[in-house]
């Protein structure tokens, strides 16, 4: 295909500095990529056969495109600062943890604690996510399309977790200020959290985060929207019988 | 830590490749538990013979002449295959209690590592790819088969404190996680008449699975009963005579991912155990929920 006619992401992928991990050690891989520095014009990066190992593409910080093609074990993406991560299959556990900015998009599943603990950036989820997902997100916004398991955003700080399907048991357990949209049902709130009112504003982010996540024919006014009671923000010495 | 692993294989085809399989997919496993290993693999059964796995400290010793003194003490035919440090003695189904008093006798330093029809049982210290070296593992055909790989942390990294555990016949237990009441629930058993050789938490559920079936329960009941009766964290796999089962405690921390074909079920602790099966591509890959009782059987 002639230059002229391919897209950007296309003429990247053209270009894309190919990495197979059945050849190369994972170290050689991360290394690489931490020696990126801005303006380099290694923007386009291809990793092949990744065989669920751990840790793959953690620490970027430079806004790279990565495509991973088949699954990653443990900690895709950690503390991801501004790369654009598409794992084109499914993702073990901590996926995305501490991400601080940019994108992680997985095209299948993500296993336990997917975006734990994330500062910011986004986090796609075309599958669907097993437990403690978005367990103690610092700002981080969460696109699942499919459910989410128990435990989901325990703790939870700021940040957005929108769900297209269901979410487990606990939803939101001991929760601050983070928000939870969840369009299916919810097996059960955890501690100190309630379900909220959808206003205008909220409708106005879900539809700008499905936009984002690239989700289409689903409308924000479809999603419920979960968050903190305030109730156990402080010590209250009524509770002290439950210590 | 550890690292489980599971295959149960549905095409025939593949039955000689189990062992060859499970041993890629435990070894894989390595860095979640360095410190023992072990497998149970499940042949066909015939219906006419037993076959009980045993260890020894002092194999050239204990296996020596074991056959004619086992023979002459029960009073059947039995067969001895020496494996390293286990043996696996043959004989009729009958006589598999008395074969087993015989050898409390006959060699007092020997020790049962599984009996039944179809499993055999072999584990031992060390990394797995030397333990599937040392019990030439590879070459070992069968239907069905667990593997684990061991990371201790409540009890002594021994033989006897490796995994599979047996729990009746034809039955066996590797655990990944950690029990928290053990003690508590080991106290009850012993009181129940249940012998331990170990301080090994898995130990005891493999004892607390046997003895809920002693009192009649069947194995679905009695996996269901370590949801309420032990408290920690677990992820079982179980083999069985005719397939295996997977119960995860309901906190599920402890990892677990299934893949099947129309050729195989598989079970490993990551992903990454299961990368070089054939298809796996194209497999459906899932994690089985907490709390959630799963078998496949033949």
């Amino acid at each position: 295909m002639p230059a002229n006619t391919m897209s950007k992401a296309e003429r990247d992928q053209s270009h894309a500095r190919v990495f197979d991990l059945s050849q190369h050690p994972l170290r050689e891989l991360n290394q690489a990529l931490h020696k990126l520095t801005p303006g380099s014009n290694e923007t386009a990066w291809e990793v092949l056969h990744p065989m669920g190992s751990h840790s793959v593409a953690v620490g970027v910080d430079q806004p790279v495109s990565i495509d991973v093609r088949g699954s990653v074990g443990y900690y895709c993406g950690g503390m991801n600062d501004g790369g654009a991560i598409t794992v084109h299959g499914s993702a073990g556990p901590g996926v995305a943890e501490n991400m601080m900015s940019g994108s992680i998009v997985i095209k299948g599943d993500a296993s336990q604690y997917a975006g734990a603990t994330g500062r910011g950036g986004l986090l796609v989820i075309e599958g669907n996510a097993s437990s403690r997902c978005g367990i103690s997100m610092k700002g981080i916004d969460i696109v699942v399309h499919g459910n989410i398991g128990h435990m989901s955003a325990f703790m939870a700080q700021s940040g957005n977790l929108v769900v297209l399907g269901d979410a487990g048991d606990a939803l939101g357990d001991s929760i601050y200020e983070a928000r939870l949209f969840v369009r299916g049902k919810v097996e059960s709130l955890g501690a100190d959290c309630i379900a909220k009112e959808m206003r205008p504003e909220h409708i106005e982010l879900v539809q700008g985060l499905l936009d984002k996540a690239g989700v289409t024919g689903v409308k924000a006014s479809e999603f419920k929207r979960y968050g903190s009671a305030r109730k156990l923000y402080n010590f209250n010495i009524d509770n002290a019988d439950a210590y | 830590m550890c690292g489980i692993v599971g295959l149960f294989l549905k095409d025939k085809a593949l039955e000689p490749k189990l062992g060859a399989m499970l041993s890629e997919m435990l070894i894989c496993l390595t860095d979640r538990g360095p410190d023992s290993a072990g497998i149970a693999i499940y042949g066909t059964a015939t219906g006419n013979e037993a076959k009980i796995t045993v260890q020894s400290p002092k194999p050239d010793r204990d296996f020596r002449g074991l056959d004619a003194d086992l023979a002459k003490a029960i009073g059947a035919p039995v067969s001895v295959a020496v494996k390293s440090t286990h043996a696996v003695i043959r004989t009729t189904p009958d006589k598999v209690d008395a074969a087993r008093e015989a050898l409390q006798a006959l060699r007092p330093d020997i020790r049962v590592m599984g009996a039944g029809e179809a499993v055999e049982i072999y584990k031992e210290v060390g990394l797995p790819e030397a333990v599937v070296d040392r019990f030439d593992v590879r070459s070992m055909t069968g239907t069905h088969g667990i593997g684990h790989t061991r990371m201790a942390t409540e009890s002594a990294v021994t033989t006897m404190g490796a995994h599979p555990f047996s729990t009746g016949a034809d039955q066996c237990l590797v655990h990944n996680g950690s029990l928290s009441n053990h003690n508590n629930v080991r106290r009850e058993l012993v009181r129940d008449g249940m012998k331990f050789e170990t301080e090994n938490d898995t130990e005891v559920a493999a004892a607390y699975l046997s003895n809920r079936m002693a009192h009649g329960k069947n194995l679905g009941e009695a996996l269901e009963g370590t949801l309420s009766d032990l408290d920690g964290f677990f992820t079982f796999v179980v083999g069985t005579k005719n397939g295996f089962g997977v119960v995860r405690d309901p906190i599920a921390c402890k990892p677990a991912v299934m893949a099947e074909t129309d050729q195989y079920v598989a079970f490993g602790s990551e992903y990454r155990a299961l990368t070089k099966l054939p298809g796996i591509d194209n497999a459906r890959v899932w994690e089985p929920e907490p709390a959630t009782v799963y078998f496949w059987e033949h």
